[in-house]
Order: structure tokens, then C-alpha cells, then sequence
């Protein structure tokens, strides 16, 4: 019972954060704003018990993805002047593509969420970061390799692209 | 819920709090009757004997200071900017195993606030958040000077932080568990990490140091060419706090160093002891090994002057990342040939 309680208030501090991301006008808060949105979502995985994936998320989306996208948005001096101004079209044309992605998604979940009440962990060690090893190197170990495969030609070809800027500048 | 454990580890908490704080106060005391001792000076000894209420005099300074706001700052990020960076640094704090079990009024308590199973990664979470309270206080400052402090320190701690993972799972493989208890349990005696891993020492040693902005990597506040990097703008009690969050993390830094690679608490001979005594004899070894490497820190600040910065993303990514790698495969293959994966070929 606690736990549900825990969960919803976890859950409506989640969303009033995701929103905040989108309504500040200000980029910088928007962006320190998703991190408190990912720190959300990790209490959420551990109520969860899924420990090791919290934490993942917090190493991989709070601490290294945000801290790029803090750093490229504070090289661009971004300020309220420097903001174009959005044409009535615009906005209503966006506000007419968001309500149809959150109606598609409403639509994709509505039986999903009946399902949701039986989420309580029936088994202790289910999130652990051994049983979660276990089965990323035995039952799922192809698409493990395949997606470390594709990371690796990612960086490579991240290395290629800054490799061949530099010759065009010798 | 216990309620004896809900009170044994808020009174555990507390005392970890207050401890990371005296140390952390203390350091800066130490700091310079070493820095004195290292330049054939005196020192501070003018508050008290030797000096020794320095700290608070220090302390008293900073709050009596008119906390200034520049005009043009994002007021809210410039107030919670060192909030974040005291924090990060404080609650790492929880996952440390101080010492072995304590008997106290017929219960066994834990001299740990956290045990994880996750140990090590909370631990490397924390850290990766941690650049958040210099990244966000040096940007709100709206000056440029902080704002190169800022971006100096996060490409920093981005890419010291790999070199630090990559030999820090060198230890996991080692230990077989990311839990710090089993880390430490497993280097039962003098059995301790360094003597088997060495090279994977230095190189978690060095980062650490870059981690901490600690010189000679302290190029986010190098003051001959960013005035005082990302701490520029900052005056009072709010700079206070960006200081005493270095400190608080060189403390937390060793103590992690001295759990990985030093046997935390373990010491040679401590079979011979049991119970209380044990336990208070553990905490005590575990603090002698935390000031040991505090005082290296601190002869490293005054012994080594400071990088330029290309040569620090150099030393980074082009010499500590490829010796942690080449580091972790002998480790691999070693364990790999101790557990017998290859006996069928040879």
C-alpha cells in the first residue's frame, strides 16, 4: 500500500518535471530540468527493484548525455533576444503534431495500463545486476554483441569524421 | 520497519555527516602548515595554539562576508549551483564500509549506511553528476571567466572519468562483485588490491586526483589565467561551500582509493582480534590509510606544478585510457587461465 503511494507521488513528480522541461523558456533550466526528470525515473526502476538499471540511467542519461547537452548549450549563449520569434502557423502547426503523437500514444497504452497494477516484483533478485548479466550473456548474447557492434562502428565513424577535418585544414 | 535500525542508521549517517565536515575544515588547516613546511614558511599560528583554531576562524570569515549576487547572474542556478557540489561530494559518503561489524546494546550494527549490491556504481553515478555544481554555477555566473572555468572542468571529469571506470572494473574483475563489503572482504588481511594491481593503482590514483580538481589538474580554477575559474563571481559563504566540497571530496576520493586498493579496513594480524575491538581497531586503520592519502594529495599540490591544458586531455585519453585497457585484457586473460578456460588447449 506504502509502495503505491510512493509510486504515485514518485510518478506525478516525474511528469510535473517532464513537463517543466518543455513549458521553461529558458534552455539551460530545460535541460537541468530533464535531469531531474531522468532522477525521477530511476527512483521509479528502483521502486522497481530494477537497481542496476537506475543507476545506468543516471551514469549514462544524467551524468554523460546531459552534461554534452549542457555543455554545447552554454557555448551558444543562448538568451531571451537571441530567440526567434515563432509565427502563429508554427505554433499551432506544433501544437496540432504534439496532440497527435499523445493521442497515438494514449491509444497505443490504454490497455497496458490495466495490466500495470500487477507490476510488484515477484521475485527479489529479478533486477539484480547478476541475473541481469546472466541473461544478457546467455539468452539474449546476439543482440548484445550485435548492438556493441554498431556502438563501435558508431565511434569509428565519429573518429573518421574528425579525422578528415583536420586534413582538409592541413 | 525496525525501528532500532531506522535510529542506528540516522545516528550513523549524523556522525558520517559531521566527520566529513571536521575533516574536510581540518584539511584546509593541514593544508597549509604542510604547504608552510614544504616552502620552509611558518604557517598559519595566530588563532589559538599552533594555530589550530584556524578553521573556524576561516569559517566565521566566510559567513560574516556580504553574499553578493552579480546583476546579470540566473539568480536560482547561482544559489543552487554549490548546494549541488556540497552534496554530490557529501553522499558518497553512504556506500563507505568504515569497518567491521560493532556490537553495541545486544544489536550488530553495520559501520555502513548503504550496502548495494550496485556499490561501486552508485559510487561512479555520483560522480558523473558531481560536475553539474561547478558546470551550472560557473554558466549562471555570466562572466567569462567562470564560464571556461565550467567547460574545463566538465571535459575534464568526462574524460577522466573512462580512464578511472576502465580501472576500476580491472577491480570488479578481481573482486567478482561490485559491492564495496565484498571488495574489501575479498583483500581479507594484507591480500590488498595494489600488490596484484599496481599500473591499475596509478592510473585510478591520477584520476582521482583530476576528478577532485586537485592540482596539478586544477585547470578549472588555474588563477593566472581565469582569475578564479568557475568560483570567480562568487563571494561568502557560497564560495565557501565550492571550497569545502573539494575538500569533503579529496576525503571521500581517499577513502575510495584506500577500499579498492589498500583493503579499507583490513590490516595484517587482524585475525588475532574479534568483536568491539576489532571494530574500533578497523575504523582506525581505515581513517590512518584515508589521512595517508590525504597527505599525498596535498604533497602532490605542492610538489608538481600545475598542466597545460592539452596536455592534460593528452595524458587523459592518449596515455591513461590505452595503459587501463591493455591493463583490464592481461587481468581478463590472467583470470581466464586461473579459472581454466583454456586447458582444453594446452
Amino acid at each position: 500500500m506504502s509502495l503505491q503511494i510512493i509510486s504515485i507521488i514518485l510518478g506525478s513528480l516525474t511528469i510535473a518535471s517532464a513537463l517543466m522541461v518543455v513549458l521553461s523558456k529558458h534552455p539551460i533550466r530545460s535541460v537541468i530540468f530533464l535531469v531531474v526528470t531522468f532522477f525521477f525515473i530511476s527512483s521509479l526502476y528502483i521502486l522497481m527493484n530494477a537497481q542496476f538499471l537506475a543507476i545506468v540511467n543516471i551514469i549514462v542519461y544524467a551524468g554523460a548525455i546531459m552534461v554534452l547537452f549542457l555543455f554545447v548549450l552554454m557555448l551558444l549563449n543562448l538568451n531571451k533576444t537571441a530567440e526567434p520569434e515563432s509565427s502563429l502557423m508554427v505554433k499551432l502547426s506544433s501544437l496540432i503534431a504534439a496532440g497527435g503523437l499523445f493521442l497515438v500514444i494514449i491509444a497505443a497504452l490504454k490497455d497496458s495500463i490495466l495490466l500495470s497494477k500487477t507490476y510488484a516484483p515477484q521475485n527479489e533478485a529479478i533486477g539484480t545486476v547478476q541475473s541481469l548479466g546472466n541473461l544478457l550473456f546467455s539468452k539474449y548474447v546476439v543482440p548484445f554483441e550485435v548492438s556493441s557492434i554498431l556502438f563501435i562502428a558508431a565511434m569509428v565513424g565519429a573518429v573518421l569524421l574528425a579525422k578528415r577535418e583536420k586534413q582538409i585544414i592541413d | 520497519m525496525d525501528t532500532g535500525l531506522l535510529i542506528e542508521k540516522s545516528v550513523l549517517v549524523l556522525i558520517i555527516f559531521l566527520i566529513s565536515l571536521g575533516i574536510a575544515a581540518y584539511q584546509t588547516y593541514f593544508e597549509r602548515k604542510l604547504a608552510a613546511w614544504i616552502q620552509d614558511r611558518v604557517g598559519p599560528d595566530r588563532a589559538g595554539p599552533f594555530g589550530i583554531l584556524q578553521p573556524i576562524a576561516d569559517g566565521v570569515k566566510m559567513f560574516l562576508k556580504e553574499d553578493f549576487i552579480p546583476k546579470d547572474a540566473d539568480k536560482w542556478l547561482f544559489i543552487i549551483g554549490p548546494g549541488i557540489a556540497m552534496f554530490t561530494s557529501l553522499i558518497t559518503s553512504a556506500i563507505i564500509p568504515w569497518g567491521t561489524d560493532l556490537e553495541l546494546f545486544g544489536r550488530t550494527i553495520t559501520l555502513q549506511v548503504a550496502d548495494f549490491d550496485i556499490g561501486i556504481l552508485y559510487l561512479f553515478a555520483v560522480l558523473s553528476i558531481s560536475v553539474y555544481g561547478i558546470m551550472i554555477g560557473g554558466w549562471a555566473s555570466n562572466n567569462k571567466y567562470s564560464l571556461y572555468g565550467a567547460i574545463r572542468a566538465s571535459s575534464q571529469m568526462i574524460s577522466y572519468e573512462l580512464a578511472m571506470g576502465i580501472s576500476a572494473i580491472t577491480i570488479i574483475m578481481l573482486s567478482g562483485s561490485l559491492s564495496l563489503t565484498d571488495i574489501v572482504n575479498k583483500q581479507h588481511g594484507m591480500n590488498w588490491n595494489i600488490f596484484y594491481q599496481p599500473i591499475c593503482f596509478v592510473v585510478f590514483f591520477i584520476c582521482s586526483l583530476a576528478e577532485t580538481n586537485r592540482a596539478p589538474f586544477d585547470l578549472p580554477e588555474c588563477e593566472n589565467e581565469l582569475i578564479g575559474g568557475y568560483h570567480t563571481e562568487y563571494s561568502s559563504m557560497k564560495l565557501g561551500l565550492y571550497l569545502f566540497s573539494e575538500y569533503t571530496a579529496m576525503f571521500i576520493s581517499s577513502a575510495i582509493i584506500a577500499i579498492l586498493f589498500l583493503g579499507g579496513y583490513n590490516f595484517p594480524g587482524m585475525d588475532n582480534f574479534s568483536g568491539n575491538t576489532l571494530a574500533v581497531l578497523s575504523v582506525i586503520v581505515f581513517f590512518i590509510k584515508i589521512f595517508i592519502f590525504i597527505f599525498i594529495f596535498m604533497w602532490i599540490r605542492w610538489t608538481i606544478p600545475r598542466f597545460r591544458f592539452d596536455q592534460l586531455m593528452h595524458l587523459g585519453w592518449k596515455v591513461l585510457i590505452p595503459v587501463a585497457m591493455v591493463n583490464l585484457l592481461i587481468t581478463g586473460i590472467v583470470i581466464a587461465i586461473n579459472e581454466g578456460w583454456f586447458n582444453e588447449f594446452m
